[in-house]
Formats: structure tokens, C-alpha cells, sequence
């Protein structure tokens, strides 16, 4: 396949950007979208310029690092990750457009990659069980029922890529949030601390610049391993509740 | 080759001098009462390094810094989260015996020894057993969300090399979710400042003042900017080396630089030869590969792995009947048929695939045959047991397992080798301790299945923040060290002249090309089967692609930047000199165990023949120079309690 | 906790949802009262009297009146407010936009906002014209909203006006139902197409309820 390609170049997060054409040769269908970058980039070497940089790592679908957004869709045409995403979904002689997430709470760093560290604060604030090494009780001291445990598993597959952010339009990270808070809040093991764990993942969320959610649905159709809209619900649940519950800010001193 | 590398000087034997004597199940009990505790109160003075994220390293600085120690943790990634022990499908073996299937802890503990072909030490290997237990129940504390059974226990499955149901598992993610539960904990501490976190940040080289493990120099990947960071005691967790291969089933930045850095500045490394190669991995599809994804291994608890009985029958599978299948595995061994351990299942696949009865493009596939899974449990079941993987798949090749058997071919996975540590989990520098796949010590010569993650694990939560007291309480802080230390600037400006030097050559070659040269040399000649002459070859070959590296890599942009060439190209520094090492120890190890083949020492009917005679030992080796002839340490390996027999699957 | 509900993005929402379920309510009530114009002037002037004295005589005339008055204004304000104060947030949590641009989401999401700005101008002429009188077409009669609103919708552009607004609102409470039900947490797998059902039921259900009335007015069913 012979394919045009419009990238998002940006030298470092204080320089101007501007999308530059690159044209490849030669990209067989069986190719994974990374792989093609991967082709663009040694022939950039070779011409003596910047290749294009990418967040990327184990390229299985499960670190989270690859974050494109590929003819305006986070993660590209298909339900899945960027490195999963495979030229077969184009064809030959299509142009495509590479750009990186776009949120102020995600600056780029450089060209395509950008800082999720928002991420990492957010999770931070409460997105645990305070469960010291050594401190546990026995595996089967308490049974789950299987639908709490697989409710619980379906909203901890988030892989934290932030395509969620990406495809909102207002770049909100509600989805991201909800998906931990429902994750624990649902098992007997993640009860203690299940008030606080919403007031304060929420109110971290809100320091960190993302928006609020208008409900446009654009974060489970881009979410790559298909958290539902409905944790957002599940999630203004458990906060209202909270909010109920708990008798005081949900701001702590930060 | 120089012929002065392949004439390596014996040196003293080395000893675990760490592990108490007495029954190796009484062992792990006594080292702990024996070794020094540190003062609560004066925790928070000492500083512990960590490097890597993944499961060993996530749980140890999340342990460490609850145990009152300020850690300092560095990840390559973008987050602690991504580490690549998140891409482990299968399971985590523990010897709950929830089955009552006959398990114990003392079973595992033999299957561990008897899978790894008897290359790993018992004392490790029984600790790990009994410690495999309480992983399960800290995991479940941290709301790791395991498969259940419709009455809230845990559900467990059987895995290659076993024949109990002890592998606990969360659907095809286990590795995701334990990782989380790490790095969750890893937040919590780093939310209490006692975990100062720098992601983005790759560690370059060691820091060793008197003799001590002392810091780091690190480099901050998005500036480019170099740094120093100092400690008390420096832990590795950066998991292991099969990237030499290039095409592997490591994550594209995994990377040997952090512990063949401390190999140099005197870490003896253990058994480098030792690679699993898993038998259970999507078949490559052209020149462009740039890694392989591995297909869990759980796939064949199910699946029946099968090559038409005839050569070059290029039919289509469905055409093929059923009498014209080989369903060699459950051909050759009977009792533990699809699940015989990684190197038989992978060996056997090649074997095949030489004869000329691989399927897919090239002839380099076995079929994984899942039809009559389905029609035994119906879609349904198989779905839910195995439906991320087979969507997977199909992502990736396009085809449908559900209808089409799947193409399955073994890949790089897992290197058994690493940095030679003892019962403490340090390794030969004091205050250096190497834990996870950076280590050598638990999983001889093959890991079995599910049990990567039970030794991360084990490592980080329990074993590493008990011994690491011992070495703190023993060797009282010294002198701080500064950036003026001579030995300090001797590596600073080490680190700043190899990264000037790989910018400056300028030279017609990408990083990539050179990976990929040397990675095709490694499969060809240090892959699943090795020999004499061709373990020759490659040792003659590396010095010349490293010799052309240095005049031929071409490196864009400055060192001030964001520069992933530049990363990518200072990796391939270190796997030139490391692939090296891999070979000269399959040459010098002349026998077959595990995932070492050589072709010379093989039964008479193709099986693995180990020599316990003359190679019962891990070879611990000691760097002299680049491209000098390392010096080779032997630990005599005692067997008290499985006694060595010539493994048998049959 | 107020402050805490205030300061936070979700409880912005849950104002803007109790504040938007507060008017739909209003509203399904203020479209049944209207529909009552085809029973004829009297009994639609006789209503509109009734009104004034609901609660009487426990309640003064015109104090319920009154009290649904200024909950409306609280619930107008709130919902302004919170939606102006959430749209900054989410316009700067967003200022670069993609250069390959996509329709996204459905039209009766994209339109919440300038749906919004739309209903609350809407509001502001629906009052003087109707209520006040001040831009009434022809000479206001106060009591007597049978022939006012005939008045009004004997215009062309009281009509365009009031039918561009009935459509906004259908589209906004077509999506906004449904939305309020996610953000107080109501939302369910199970529930999630009654839901739906109910919004678009709703919406339909006001728009041509509302729309009755100049409809009637222009064939002469009202006159």
C-alpha cells in the first residue's frame, strides 16, 4: 500500500506544532499502524531528520501507552489500541491524519506523545484499598458473589490510555475515574474507604482541569477496552451517596 | 571471535552463604529471625532505590515505603502502571490446594525444581512455594478482581507442566491485574510522600563507592537531562533480557541497560543462557515484525496443538481429516499431552516444523485447534474462558479462531537468567539486590507457567523488604555521597560519552537495523536449539556488528531532548556486549536442560539430556572488559530434596 | 456540603439535573393547562383565573402562584449558571481542537448548549409577551390569555419564534431527561432503554403538546 500521512510534529511542549505530509510505500496489510510508523521512521533516520515520536511499549493492546488519534478517532477506525490497529482497516492511496491526545490536562511533550501524569494523580487521591503487605486475611475468608467480582473485573480492565479524555469533547476523564471507583467500590474489600474513594478521586479529577461530563457518550465508543458509559452512572451514584454519607468536604488540603 | 574470549578463566566458586541450613522448609522462617531488623524510627532516614515498576518492583517500593523506608522508584515508562508484567495473561500459581486436588506447598515447590530441569536452588525455590500462598490472599486484600465461582471462592485452573488446579487467574488479564494492585499501592504511597516517583526516567549506569551500591545515574527521558540519585541500597527490578532477540514477546522498551550496567560495575551474572522460548505465541507475518504477542499459554488446557501427518499438505485445515492430523503432543506424551512444559511444547513445534509440516506463511505455525473444545463445552464456555484471547487473535491475524484453528509459534518470553543473587536477593555488589525476572534464582533452567508473577510478586512483598533489613541494619550509613566523588564522575562521564559518541558517529545505520541483525543472529544460533559450531558463529559475528555499530549508527537530534533513537540505539550498546555473554554460557554449558538445548546432548529419541555430572551448577560470570573473556563462578547446585531424575512428560 | 456539592463538576450536574427535572415537570403541567384553549375561550380564561387561586383559601390569591414563580426562577438561574459555569470548564479543559474534524455524538447532544441559550431567550419574550404584555402584538388584555395568545400566534414571527423554541425543547429534553437520570444515578443496564423510551416519549409528547397551540390558531381550529 502506498498511503499519505498528515502528522502532528511538535518539537517539545513550548513550541508550535503543525500537522507535516510524509508519504510510505510498501505497507503490507498485515502491518500493525505502529509497525507503518515504525517504516516512516527509518526512512527519517536515514534522511537525516526527527522521526516522528510515539508513545508506545508492549504493543498488545494492554499498557496503554499507544495513544493516537487517527482521522480523528482516539486509537483509529477500529474498537481497539493503536498498536492493535492493523493497515488492513485503510486502503491504498488513503490519506490519514495523526494527531496526539488533546486535553489541557494531557500537554503534549512532543509530537505525538503527551503527559497522562493528570492520570496518576487521579489514582493517587483514592484509587486503592489501604491493604498493607502482610496484613490479609485469608483469600476465602470472604466470598464475592460472581456478579459483584465480574462487575468489579469489567470496569478494572481500564488500561489508563486516556483515549476517554481524547475523544471527549470536553475532554473529561469521568469515564477513567468511574471505571476505577466502580472497580473497588463494588468489592467488600474496597467498602472501608468506599465514601471517601469517590469524594476525593472526584475532587482530584476536578483539580486537574479535565471537564465535566455532558453525557455524549464519545468516551465508551473510543474506550479501546469497552467500559461502559453506564460506570459514569454508577459513579454519580456512589458520589451523591457519599456526598449524603460523609459530613464533610470532599476537598481535602492538598 | 577473539579467541581470548572464548578462553574464560575458572574462578573461586561461589556460595549462597545466606540460607540457613536445617529442612528447607524451616529455612525461610530462620533467615528471618536471624537477620537484623531496622529501627522503625529510623526507617525514614534510610533510602531505598528501586528501579523498574513491574510486579517486583511496584510491590517493593509500595512495601518498603509502608515499612518506613524512603524510596526512590524509576520507571522508563510514562507511568509505574505500564511496566510490562502487565501484558502476563495466564494465572499465578500459589498452593492453596482450594481444589483438594492433592496440591500442597511442598508440591509446588517439587514441580518448581522438576520444571526448571534442576537448575535452581531449593531453599529459593521452597520459599517460593510457601510464600505463593500469601501473595494470593494480599492480592485479594487489595481488591485484585480474580475469577470467581458462582459462590464467591476462587476459581483456579490448571497450566503446563502440573497436574493440579492451582493457577488463580483473572480471566486473560492476570498480569494487568495484579500490576494494578501493585502500582495502587505504589500510589498510595507515593500520595503519602514516601515514594518519590520519577517515571520517564531510565537508570544508565550503577553508582559503587567503597565497594557499596550507593546510587544511580539516571536519565530524565523527556529533557534528556542526567542526574545522580543516591541511596543506601539499590534495588533492580527491571525485569529480563529476552529483547536481545529483537522479536520477542517483551514489551518494545523492556531492556537489559539496568542490569547489564551493574553486570559491569561487578554483578555477576547468573545462567545468561537460559531463555524460555513459549510455545504458544501468533506466528509472525513478514519483515515488519517488530515484536511477537504471545497467546496464553492456558490456551492449551483446551486446545489441541496439531501439523498435518504429511509434508507440504498446504490444505486448508478444515480440509484436512482427521486422520491425517498429528496431534504429536498427545502423540509423544501421553500423560501430560497439550501440557507439557514451555521448552518440550516448543522444541516440539520446531521439530515439526523442520520436518516441513508447519502450516501458515513459510511453514513456521502449528495449529491450536479449539473445535473440539467446542463442541465438548459449546461456544459459550470457550467464550467466556478464552474470549479476549481469541479476540486477539483475530485482531491480529484477521481470522476467527472460533471457526479456523489458530496458527500458534514459539517466541522469546522469558529469560530464566539474570543477575546472580542469593538467599538474600542480593547480588554480588552489597547493597545491589536484583528481584523478578532480573534475578536468576528461582526458575532453574525453565520457568513453568504462572509463575513469573508468584516470583515478582514474592520478591517484592515478602522477601526482598525482609532481607533488605538485614543488610540496612548491618551496614549503618556512611558518608553521604556527592557528585564529586571520583568514582561518581567516572561514571557520569562514562554515561555522557557513550551517549555524545552515539550521536556524534553519524554514521548510515538505524538503531533498528542493528537490533534486527543481531536478534536474527541470536534465533538462528542461541535460539531453541543451539550448537557447538553455531554458538562459534554467532561469538565470532557480535564483536564485528558491534565493531560496525560504532562506526555505522546514525543517531538524530541532540541528547538535550526527547529522543527515542537515542534511547533505543544506548539499549543495543549493552545487548551487543550481553548477547555475547548468552553465547559463550549455551557454549560452554554442554548439555541440554530446559530451555537450553544443545543438539550435541540429546537422548536417543530427540529429548533433552541433562548432565548432572559434570553441569549441576549455575554459572555465575564475572565482567573483566568489553569483549574480554569474562571469569566463570560456579554454584554447585545440592539437590536434598528432589532428587534429579531425567524429566519425563511422557 | 452545599459548597462541596457546588465547587465539584458532578455536583453541578446534579443541580443542573434537579433544576432541569424541576422545569420538565412545570412544563408537562403548563402543557396540559394549554391544551385546554380548545375547549374555547372561556373555559381557557376560567382556567387561567383558576390558576391565581390555587391553595385559596388557605393560601392567598396568587401566592402559589407565586411560589411556583420563584422556584422556576431559582431552578432557571440554577441551571444557567451551573450549564454556563460547566461549559467554561469543559471549552478550557479543551482548547486545541483536532485538525481532522468529526460529527460526533447525536444532534440532540450537541445542541444542549445553544438548545439552552435558545429556551432561555425563548423564556425572556415568552414573559413579556404573555405575561407582562410589554412586546405584546396588538392591545394586551390581562385575564384574558385566550385572546392574547390568539394575538400571538396571528403573527408570522411569534410563531417562528414559539416553533423554533418547542423544537429546541423537545431535542433538549430528549437528551437532558435522559441525562439527568445518569447524573442522579438512576441509570441502569436493565434500565437504560426504558430510559431512553421515556425521554423520547417526553420530548415528543411536549413539542407537539405545545405546538397544538399555534397549529390551532393558524388553521383556525383556534380563533
Amino acid at each position: 500500500m502506498k498511503l499519505t500521512l498528515r502528522v502532528w510534529r511538535q518539537k517539545n511542549a513550548d513550541a508550535e506544532g503543525a500537522m507535516s505530509t510524509y508519504q510510505v510505500d510498501g505497507i503490507s496489510s498485515d502491518m500493525s499502524f505502529l509497525e507503518m510508523l515504525d517504516t516512516l521512521n527509518e526512512e527519517l533516520i536515514l534522511r537525516g531528520e526527527d522521526p516522528v515520536a510515539f508513545d508506545h511499549d508492549c504493543r498488545e493492546g494492554i499498557c496503554g501507552a499507544c495513544s493516537l488519534v487517527i482521522n480523528g478517532d482516539a486509537h483509529g477506525p477500529e474498537r481497539t489500541t493503536t498498536c492493535q490497529l492493523h493497515m488492513r482497516s485503510f486502503r491504498d492511496g488513503d490519506t490519514i491524519d495523526v494527531e496526539p491526545w488533546r486535553a489541557s490536562a494531557f500537554p503534549v511533550v512532543k509530537d505525538l506523545v503527551v503527559d497522562r501524569s493528570a492520570f496518576e494523580r487521579v489514582i493517587q487521591a483514592g484509587g486503592y484499598v489501604t491493604a498493607p503487605t502482610g496484613a490479609a486475611p485469608e483469600a476465602h475468608a470472604t466470598p464475592v458473589p460472581k456478579p459483584d467480582a465480574d462487575f468489579a473485573f469489567e470496569h478494572a480492565e481500564c488500561i489508563g490510555c486516556g483515549a476517554c479524555v481524547a475523544a471527549c469533547p470536553n475532554g473529561a476523564a469521568m469515564l477513567f475515574t468511574s471505571a476505577k471507583i466502580n472497580h473497588l467500590n463494588v468489592l467488600p474489600q474496597g467498602a472501608p474507604e468506599r465514601e471517601t474513594r469517590v469524594l476525593d478521586m472526584v475532587a482530584a479529577m476536578d483539580d486537574e482541569g479535565f471537564g465535566g461530563c455532558t453525557l455524549a457518550g464519545e468516551c465508551a465508543t473510543a474506550c479501546p477496552k469497552g467500559i461502559p458509559l453506564m460506570s459514569i452512572t454508577s459513579m454519580n451514584k456512589e458520589w451523591l451517596r457519599a456526598t449524603r454519607k460523609v459530613k464533610r468536604s470532599p476537598h481535602p488540603p492538598r | 571471535m577473539s579467541a581470548a574470549y572464548l578462553n574464560y578463566p575458572t574462578g573461586a566458586p561461589v556460595a549462597d552463604t545466606k540460607a540457613p541450613a536445617g529442612p528447607v522448609a524451616e529455612r525461610w522462617d530462620t533467615r528471618r529471625f536471624e537477620a537484623k531488623l531496622v529501627n522503625p524510627a529510623n526507617r525514614r532516614k534510610h533510602t531505598v532505590i528501586v528501579v523498574g515498576t513491574g510486579l517486583a518492583g511496584g510491590s517493593a517500593g509500595a512495601t518498603l515505603a509502608e515499612q518506613g523506608y524512603h524510596v526512590v522508584q524509576f520507571c522508563y515508562q510514562d507511568s509505574p502502571r505500564r511496566a510490562h508484567s502487565i501484558a502476563a495473561q495466564g494465572g499465578i500459581n500459589a498452593a492453596k490446594n482450594y481444589r483438594n486436588d492433592g496440591d500442597s506447598v511442598h508440591r509446588l515447590f517439587y514441580d518448581t525444581v522438576k520444571g526448571g530441569d534442576f537448575r535452581a536452588r531449593e531453599s529459593n525455590v521452597h520459599r517460593l512455594a510457601q510464600i505463593s500462598v500469601e501473595i494470593i490472599d494480599q492480592c485479594v486484600a487489595q481488591g485484585v478482581p480474580f475469577a470467581r465461582e458462582y459462590g464467591g471462592l476462587l476459581d483456579t485452573r490448571s497450566f503446563g507442566g502440573v497436574q493440579v488446579s492451582r493457577t488463580f487467574y483473572a480471566r486473560g488479564q492476570t498480569g494487568q491485574q495484579l500490576l494494578l494492585g501493585a502500582y495502587q499501592a505504589l500510589s498510595r504511597q507515593i500520595a503519602a510522600g514516601n515514594v518519590e516517583m520519577h517515571p520517564r526516567t531510565e537508570m544508565l549506569d550503577l553508582i559503587v563507592v567503597d565497594g557499596r551500591a550507593r546510587g544511580i545515574v539516571a536519565r530524565d527521558l523527556i529533557t534528556g537531562r542526567i542526574d545522580t540519585y543516591y541511596a543506601d541500597a539499590v534495588v533492580l527490578a527491571s525485569g529480563g533480557y529476552g529483547n536481545v532477540f529483537y522479536l520477542s514477546t517483551n514489551a518494545m522498551n523492556s531492556n537489559a541497560t539496568a542490569v547489564w550496567r551493574a553486570h559491569r560495575r561487578g554483578a555477576w551474572f547468573a545462567n545468561p543462557c537460559f531463555t524460555q522460548i513459549h510455545p504458544t505465541c501468533v506466528p509472525r507475518t513478514g519483515d515488519h515484525q517488530s515484536k511477537l504477542t504471545l497467546m496464553s499459554e492456558s490456551l492449551r488446557n483446551d486446545g489441541r496443538i496439531w501439523v498435518p501427518k504429511a509434508k507440504g499438505d498446504d490444505r486448508p485445515a478444515h480440509r484436512i481429516p482427521e486422520d491425517e492430523r498429528d496431534y504429536y503432543l498427545e502423540r509423544i506424551y501421553p500423560s501430560f499431552g497439550n501440557l507439557v512444559p514451555r521448552d518440550i511444547a516448543s522444541r516440539a513445534a520446531k521439530n515439526v516444523c523442520d520436518e516441513g509440516r508447519g502450516v501458515g506463511p513459510g511453514g513456521q505455525g502449528v495449529y491450536l485447534d479449539f473445535a473440539d473444545a467446542v463442541r465438548r463445552m459449546g461456544r459459550d464456555a470457550v467464550e467466556a474462558r478464552y474470549g479476549n484471547l481469541f479476540d486477539m487473535y483475530q485482531r491480529i491475524t484477521d481470522e476467527d479462531p472460533y471457526e479456523v484453528p489458530m496458527r500458534i509459534y514459539p517466541a522469546v518470553h522469558y529469560t530464566m537468567g539474570g543477575l546472580w543473587v542469593d538467599y538474600d536477593l542480593q547480588t554480588t555488589v552489597p547493597g545491589l539486590f536484583a528481584i523478578g525476572e532480573a534475578n536468576f534464582s528461582d526458575h532453574g533452567a525453565n520457568r513453568l507457567g504462572a509463575s513469573a508473577l508468584m516470583q515478582g510478586l514474592a520478591d517484592g512483598y515478602f522477601v526482598l523488604p525482609a532481607t533488605i533489613n538485614d543488610y540496612l541494619a548491618r551496614n549503618p550509613r556512611h558518608e553521604t555521597v556527592t557528585d564529586e566523588h571520583p568514582n561518581v564522575q567516572e561514571v557520569l562521564a562514562e554515561t555522557q560519552d557513550r551517549l555524545h559518541l552515539l550521536l556524534a558517529v553519524d554514521g548510515d545505520r538505524t538503531p533498528d537495523s542493528f537490533h534486527r541483525e543481531l536478534g536474527e543472529l541470536m534465533w538462528e544460533f542461541c535460539g531453541m536449539a543451539r550448537t557447538d559450531s553455531g554458538l562459534r558463529k554467532a561469538l565470532e559475528r557480535i564483536p564485528q556488528i558491534r565493531e560496525e555499530f560504532w562506526r555505522r549508527i546514525k543517531v538524530p537530534g541532540s541528547g538535550e531532548e526527547f529522543n527515542q533513537s537515542l534511547e533505543k540505539a544506548n539499549r543495543i550498546v549493552d545487548y551487543l556486549e550481553l548477547a555475547e555473554l548468552m553465547c559463550l554460557d549455551a557454549l560452554h554449558r554442554e548439555e541440554s536442560c530446559g530451555g537450553h538445548f544443545r543438539e550435541e546432548s540429546q537422548t536417543p529419541d530427540g529429548e533433552a539430556a541433562r548432565r548432572d555430572d559434570a553441569f549441576a551448577y549455575a554459572a555465575a560470570w564475572e565482567f573483566t572488559d568489553t569483549g574480554a573473556a569474562p571469569v566463570l563462578h560456579k554454584e554447585d547446585l545440592v539437590f536434598e530434596y528432589v532428587h534429579p531424575t531425567q524429566r519425563s512428560y511422557a | 456540603m452545599a459548597r462541596a456539592v457546588w465547587d465539584s463538576t458532578v455536583g453541578k450536574k446534579t443541580v443542573m439535573a434537579v433544576s432541569g427535572l424541576t422545569m420538565l415537570l412545570y412544563l408537562i403541567v403548563h402543557m396540559a393547562g394549554n391544551l385546554k384553549i380548545f375547549f374555547g375561550a372561556d373555559t381557557f380564561n376560567e382556567y387561567a383565573r383558576w390558576l391565581r387561586t390555587v391553595g385559596a383559601p388557605f393560601l392567598h390569591e396568587e401566592w402559589a402562584l407565586w411560589l411556583v414563580r420563584v422556584v422556576l426562577v431559582v431552578a432557571v438561574v440554577a441551571h444557567a449558571v451551573s450549564a454556563y459555569q460547566l461549559s467554561r470548564r469543559d471549552l478550557r479543559a479543551r482548547p486545541d481542537k483536532y485538525v481532522h474534524k468529526k460529527a460526533r455524538a447525536s444532534y440532540a447532544t450537541r445542541t444542549m448548549r445553544w438548545g439552552g441559550v435558545i429556551l432561555g431567550l425563548f423564556i425572556v419574550w415568552h414573559i413579556l409577551d404573555l405575561t407582562t404584555g410589554t412586546v405584546h402584538p396588538g392591545g394586551f388584555q390581562a385575564g384574558r390569555p385566550y385572546e392574547n395568545i390568539v394575538d400571538t400566534f396571528s403573527t408570522w414571527y411569534g410563531n417562528v419564534i414559539y416553533i423554533v423554541a418547542m423544537l429546541a425543547l423537545g431535542l433538549h429534553v430528549r437528551h437532558g431527561f435522559w441525562s439527568a437520570a445518569q447524573t442522579l444515578g438512576a441509570g441502569s443496564r436493565t434500565r437504560d432503554r426504558a430510559l431512553k423510551g421515556v425521554a423520547n416519549v417526553l420530548a415528543l409528547l411536549l413539542t407537539v403538546g405545545f405546538l397544538a397551540v399555534p397549529v390551532g390558531v393558524m388553521t383556525g381550529v383556534v380563533g
